[in-house]
């Protein structure tokens, strides 16, 4: 059982504030993915958890035990690096079996969870090798391997496929995940690739200059997103966005049209709109279609609106051409709103 | 115990070790040398600089550090160009180039004791080919010019290999790219080594003259091995005041003059050759 | 190739292949001009003394351990050695144990003074160090320790210090911080985490400076001239006995100074280059 809970953590590098009061909890079992841009703040949050970091401000849960005053390696954790940090002179055995060592475990005992884990990440035929024999994918797999032998209550994963190539990354996505589900770890996830977030997370962390703007379940952060940031970062392209002009009563205006928005609203607000929610309608939005990207499955068209870039996605059949008027209609239930002054969701 | 005060517990040794042996014996030489015994004085350095060998050994070490640094310069960018550009035998090569960095100068000037002495293999060698019926003593009063080119040749023998290794590894360190970059905008070799080597390398030639010509000002055993008196310099009369004439105080004021003059060229060296902020690989 | 296409002659391959024989030439000229000297060294060293004092000389030793023979004979250059040796060997421990902990504070923490401490450092590298040997001379007198082989090893860490700091300031940094992290979070604190990753991967490293601190030991001659009377290094012994030791002394003793250095120039010659691409920063 290893609920985390970080309470009020904040983080300051001299003058600069790293993490800005940072409350979550982490259920038991659970995968969290923290995304966010580089910078926001997601590997130090990491790290502190980790404690690799000291927060400045704030506590670390574990377990129901409070952490942040202990050493990494009295905290029930394993972390898999970015850079893998296989040791380079020790064999892949001594690598998997480094921690289980460090608990002055038998030789049998060893053996017989290193082979174990090998066995699990598919590397069971490397065990003599040194990391400089190794492919990345491979090193990959020593470093979940010499995590998962801990056998550890939480996992930290940093990044841990940004330096593979993207075959490579998304085989190794489903196979992590498959791994972690049947080692019923606590796992933490860190990532800048919002599509690893999607395909893996229980639940999403979306952070933004140090704070988390929502934490939520990957289809809730992509359906119902919390704020304007995550709108405009999840998403590929990310949500339209028009200005709305307040009439009063719920109704506004959005390029030329009018629609009913939340109705307690009687100030401008801002309009979006996911690139996929649209049908070609005669009462929709005339658009100016500038660049068309065929991208296989369907069709990216960015077209001039309001005076503002809006993109849509259509059918791959569909003949468009720069130059063309496309007639977008937004599908009613997939509109969203969003409060300037705050940037928050309106419901 | 807090990790805060780790890295100073770590670097408390050597800070200490320097204080004791290194700033405080600076504050011993200054004191020796301005003073008498009763007080603040000059008299030391009125004393020193009013000897005869004076002006000359402050000649001699100037006109041996202007002849052998940039000799060295060229030689050791020439060198590193080369080694850089070689695919086999690279190793071997740098390891040849660099076998004097071990060398000490007492033993390089021993070496060429070996070639310059009267029965020496110059001489040897010039009876060989007939140019000479018998050994003539190149290393005599009568000969300046000659004690002046052996120690000059040692001095570049010994001491082009440190610069070698700076500007190698400075060389090591500017990506390929800017090369390949050059290359495409139609810059010839000449033209690459002008505007990229050189100024990229430009941290790195800072080092490389700062301590060559720092080691330039202190050469002594060189110079004791193939002149001994012949040629006077500023570092062996540090020596001659101290030990044959037992003057500690006109010892330690040719020491700080050798000081000022170091401090001088690595201000004058440094601030040619400093990198503007930003313009960093 | 077809036969029409042969006919036609580049005409850049005449030149290039010019440039190929200059550059050739260049490299094994001079190689030539590390290398001769030193086999001038060898021939007189393995020579009879007759041989060594005659003229013409040969330019083929003669194989004769006379002047070696005679060289281990002369009273009190053993001792010299024994004592080159010593001073080496405890400079080379001594540099490294206070050296290696500052270049891995430099290495891993941001801290306040980190730059007046690299300051120091550099400042160190950017004095003629020798002339400390005046003042320390008199210090050691009052502690009792002038004239001992660990009086003057002081004045040698002294000197191997900076290097010492810089070497391992690059071998740690060389090393990723995430490998100690990994460590960390499988079990080790920071001292197991040493010794488990850091140590294991430092030591080829550390050898090769804990060898450069020897050999700057083992070829100072100035420091080692002035604080020692009795207990005399090799390259003081050899120095005071410059005007008075025949040629051949001079040459067995010069090759036994150089020997040890081009060994240990051999065994560091990797880490040369990476040492003095961080030095540079």
């Amino acid at each position: 059982m290893a609920v985390i809970e970080i309470k009020n953590v904040a983080k300051r590098f001299g003058d600069y504030q790293a993490l800005h009061d940072i409350n979550l909890t982490i259920e038991d079992q659970e995968f969290m993915v923290l995304l966010g841009a580089s910078g926001c703040g997601k590997s130090t949050l990491l790290r502190i958890i980790c404690g690799l970091e000291t927060a400045s401000e704030g506590e670390v849960w574990i377990g129901g035990k409070r952490v942040d005053h202990l050493q990494p390696k009295d905290r029930g954790i394993a972390m898999v690096f970015q850079n893998y940090a296989v040791f380079p002179h020790l064999t892949v055995f001594e690598n998997i079996g480094f921690g289980l060592r460090m608990q002055k475990m038998g030789n049998d005992e060893v053996k017989r969870r290193v082979e174990r884990t090998a066995g699990l990440m598919h590397i069971e035929q490397l065990l003599d090798r040194y990391s400089g024999e190794l492919s990345g994918g491979q090193r990959q797999r020593v470093a979940v391997a010499r995590a998962l032998a801990m056998e550890p209550d939480v996992i930290l994963m940093d990044e841990p496929l940004s330096n593979l190539d993207a075959l490579l990354r998304m085989e190794m996505r489903a196979e992590l995940k498959g791994v972690l589900a049947e080692s019923n770890t606590t796992a933490i996830y860190v990532t800048h690739d919002q599509v690893e977030a999607m395909s893996m997370a229980d639940r999403i962390s979306v952070m933004h200059e140090g704070k988390i703007v929502q934490a939520a379940s990957p289809i809730e952060v992509y359906r119902n997103p919390a704020a304007e940031f995550v709108a405009g970062f999840i998403g590929n392209p990310p949500m339209n966005f028009l200005e709305a002009t307040s009439h009063g009563g719920g109704k506004f205006s959005v390029a030329g049209h009018s629609f009913d928005g939340p109705d307690a609203a009687n100030s401008n607000l801002q309009f979006a709109i996911r690139p996929e929610d649209m049908t070609l309608s005669e009462d929709g939005f005339p658009a100016v279609a500038k660049v068309v990207e065929p991208l296989g499955a369907h069709l990216l068209v960015t077209c001039e609106l309001d005076g503002k870039l809006f993109r849509a996605i259509l059918d791959s059949e569909m003949q468009v051409k720069p130059g063309q008027t496309l007639k977008l209609a937004p599908m009613p239930d997939r509109i969203r709103w969003f409060d300037p002054s705050t940037t928050l969701a309106v419901a | 115990m807090n990790p805060r005060l780790l890295p100073y517990i770590l670097i408390l040794p050597v800070t200490l070790f320097l204080c004791l042996f290194f700033l405080y014996p600076f504050v011993l030489v200054a004191q020796q040398a301005f003073s008498n015994g009763s007080g603040f004085t000059l008299t030391n350095f009125r004393d020193v600089t009013e000897h005869w060998k004076f002006p000359i050994s402050l000649k001699n070490t100037f006109l041996l550090a202007l002849a052998v640094v940039p000799i060295q310069l060229a030689l050791s960018l020439l060198m590193a160009t080369m080694v850089t550009k070689m695919k086999k035998g690279r190793d071997l090569i740098l390891y040849i180039w660099t076998i004097p960095l071990g060398i000490s100068d007492l033993a390089a000037g021993i070496i060429w004791l070996a070639i310059f002495e009267q029965s020496g293999f110059l001489n040897s060698m010039m009876g060989g080919l007939g140019l000479i019926d018998s050994p003539t003593n190149f290393l005599s009063y009568q000969s300046p010019v000659m004690v002046f080119v052996a120690i000059m040749l040692a001095e570049i023998w010994r001491a082009t290999a440190i610069m070698l290794v700076i500007l190698v590894a400075g060389i090591g360190l500017i990506p390929k790219e800017y090369y390949e970059a050059g290359e495409v905008f139609g810059a010839t070799p000449w033209q690459r080594f002008l505007k990229i080597t050189l100024p990229m390398l430009r941290p790195s030639l800072q080092t490389a003259l700062v301590l060559r010509v720092i080691l330039a000002f202190e050469v002594f055993a060189v110079v004791q091995a193939l002149g001994g008196t012949l040629f006077p310099v500023l570092m062996g009369e540090t020596y001659a005041y101290q030990f044959e004439l037992l003057n500690g105080g006109a010892a330690a004021a040719i020491a700080l003059i050798i000081l000022a003059i170091s401090i001088t060229f690595t201000l004058i060296i440094m601030r040619a050759l400093r990198v503007p902020k930003g313009a960093t690989i | 190739m077809t036969a029409a296409t042969t006919d036609v002659v580049d005409p850049g391959q005449d030149t290039r292949k010019a440039g190929r024989y200059v550059y050739i030439t260049a490299v094994v000229l001079l190689c030539a001009w590390v290398l001769v000297p030193l086999y001038f060294l060898l021939i007189n060293t393995l020579s009879s003394p007759e041989a060594v004092n005659s003229y013409p000389k040969s330019f083929i030793p003669e194989f004769d351990l006379g002047s070696l023979t005679f060289f281990a004979g002369f009273e009190g250059i053993l001792t010299a050695l024994k004592n080159s040796i010593l001073v080496a060997a405890l400079t080379m421990v001594m540099s490294i144990l206070i050296g290696a902990p500052a270049g891995y504070a430099l290495s891993r923490f941001e801290f306040r003074g980190k730059e007046l401490f690299r300051l120091l450092i550099l400042l160190t590298r950017a004095f003629p160090l020798p002339l400390l040997a005046l003042p320390l001379a008199v210090m050691f007198i009052r502690t009792g320790i002038d004239d001992t082989v660990f009086g003057l090893a002081l004045v040698h860490t002294t000197l191997a210090i900076p290097f010492a700091v810089l070497i391992t300031f690059s071998l740690f940094s060389g090393i990723p911080i995430e490998l100690e992290e990994a460590a960390w979070t499988l079990g080790c604190n920071r001292v197991t985490a040493f010794q488990k990753v850091i140590l294991p991967l430092v030591l080829p490293g550390i050898t090769a400076s804990a060898i450069f601190a020897f050999v700057i030991s083992w070829n100072e001659v100035f420091a080692a001239a002035v604080l020692t009377i009795e207990n005399r290094t090799l390259t003081a012994f050899l120095l005071q006995n410059l005007d008075t030791s025949p040629l051949h002394l001079k040459f067995a003793g010069g090759f036994i100074l150089v020997v040890p250095a081009l060994i240990f120039i051999f065994a560091v010659r990797k880490y040369l280059f990476a040492m003095w691409g961080i030095a540079n920063r």
